[in-house]
């Protein structure tokens, strides 16, 4: 079977400065992979170039069977993102937040999908209050359902814990689960290694623009995260 | 469904999320206006015209007055996206992102319009100056229609600079010189009631301005907007 993501030899320079230094990734359909690294490690930059929002200085990229940066377009149609910022809008309603995003993406019957991913984010109650007046974890809920909205092959989390209070980060974790088991296929940027530990099906470390080491979640053992984590650190001193 | 109605569909989704926050906000627009009728108000006091000198001189004082109130609107276009970081929500649609450079430019568009559509009137009451004449509105259509095209394009440059505000004016007033000489000499002439085929040279100019823009925007947008 063909890795739904497939990174090989990727450099990104930002002037002189390496951010990714000949970087190889892939993942399956089904994986959850959460990439683990100290800040500056390039996690940010690595999601940004697999979304096509950042053009790599080389290598080759192909996402959901598209190259990229060649046929971003119809990579774009099928990944969906979560970043630091929610990109919602905050003078539209959360029900228009999403319904303007199912336009982008064409959905047929975005009424009905836009009500199931407002109930799956807990914001069914709240959808036609005016995105401004929501705090920062039900911004951060809606953004989520944005990320999920058109049911993206491949979802690209980055850090989508930060600011999130403990209600929503159960949820959040809910639905990840949810849309994991549904054979999609999942990178996730964390610093927390405890939540890594218990959603991911892989951890792989990223540090100074470099992959360090990989493993799948079964080979550590339940409370053996950190101890792999700083020995991949470690191992590249 | 055609990849051209995807394409089409998107931008009208943008365009009318732009105007619906705007409706609600009337950030831009309210802006635009009150700096507008600030414009016009120092030039009536500042160059206290007499009757005879206001023909010649109204073509410029409202260019200079719709150009300072575009560049407002523009600079707020794409840095009400960055700040708010939904920028990367648009770059993620799946379609090609000149998109976002044309919803960009037709919202712009119709919040210019409607402020010149407001301060035509005023300024036609205070300088004692009919200026809803077919030939101006026509005049107006195609000046602020090149000065958004080639403005959006500047100001999705603009956006990721920090002195981004100084920044636009600075790129845009050189840029925008041949299209703002064009606009005021026709302005100016429609005023003095001049034989059609004596303006046509300047509608023309203005008129291949906007389409030359256009196609330097199509070519250019995906590289300014990416990192």
């Amino acid at each position: 079977m063909e890795p739904v993501i497939q990174v090989s030899r990727l450099v990104k320079r930002y002037g002189i400065k390496p951010a990714l230094r000949g970087v190889d990734f892939s993942a399956r359909a089904g994986e959850f992979v959460a990439v683990l690294g100290p800040n500056g490690a390039g996690k940010t930059t690595f999601l940004r170039i697999l979304a096509s929002l950042v053009k790599a200085s080389s290598g080759n990229i192909r996402v959901a069977g598209y190259s990229l940066p060649r046929q971003a377009a119809e990579a774009r149609l099928r990944l969906g993102m979560l970043g630091h910022q929610p990109m919602l809008y905050g003078d539209l309603t959360a029900a228009e937040n999403l319904l303007f995003f199912a336009r982008l993406y064409n959905l047929p019957d975005a009424g009905k999908r836009i009500e199931t991913v407002l109930d799956q984010v807990g914001l069914l109650r709240q959808r036609n209050d005016l995105v401004r007046t929501f705090s920062r974890g039900m911004q951060q809920r809606l953004a989520i359902g944005r990320a999920v909205l058109h049911n993206p092959q491949v979802l690209l989390l980055d850090e989508p814990h930060t600011g999130l209070d403990q209600e929503a980060c159960e949820m959040l974790d809910a639905l990840l689960r949810q849309v994991a088991s549904q054979q999609r296929t999942i990178v996730l940027t964390t610093h927390d290694l405890a939540r890594a530990a218990a959603l991911a099906s892989r951890f792989d470390v990223l540090s100074h623009g470099k992959f360090l080491a990989s493993t799948a979640a079964d080979q550590v053992p339940p409370d053996g995260i950190l101890a792999f984590y700083r020995q991949a650190l470690e191992a590249a001193r | 469904m055609s990849p051209l109605r995807l394409y089409l569909r998107a931008i009208a989704a943008m365009t009318a999320k732009d105007l619906k926050a705007e409706w609600r906000s009337r950030e831009m627009f309210s802006a635009m206006l009150v700096f507008g009728l600030l414009v016009i108000f120092i030039f009536n006091f500042a160059l206290e015209m007499k009757p005879a000198e206001r023909g010649a001189l109204t073509g410029g004082i409202l260019w200079v007055t719709l150009a300072f109130t575009g560049t407002l609107g523009l600079n707020r276009a794409f840095a009400a996206e960055k700040d708010r970081g939904s920028l990367d929500g648009l770059l993620l649609a799946p379609v090609d992102r000149s998109a976002i450079y044309l919803s960009k430019t037709l919202s712009s568009l119709v919040i210019m319009l409607a402020t010149a559509a407001v301060l035509l009137p005023l300024y036609s009451l205070f300088y004692n100056q009919n200026l809803l004449l077919p030939g101006i509105l026509l005049v107006i259509l195609l000046g602020c229609s090149g000065y958004v095209l080639v403005g959006a394009l500047l100001a999705s440059m603009a956006v990721q600079a920090r002195t981004r505000d100084i920044l636009l004016p600075i790129l845009l007033f050189p840029v925008a010189i041949p299209l703002l000489v064009a606009a005021v000499k026709a302005t100016g002439a429609f005023l003095a009631g001049v034989n059609l085929s004596e303006i046509q040279p300047w509608l023309l100019l203005l008129a291949a301005y906007n389409l030359i823009f256009l196609a330097v925007a199509f070519m250019a947008f995906d590289y300014i907007v990416e990192e």
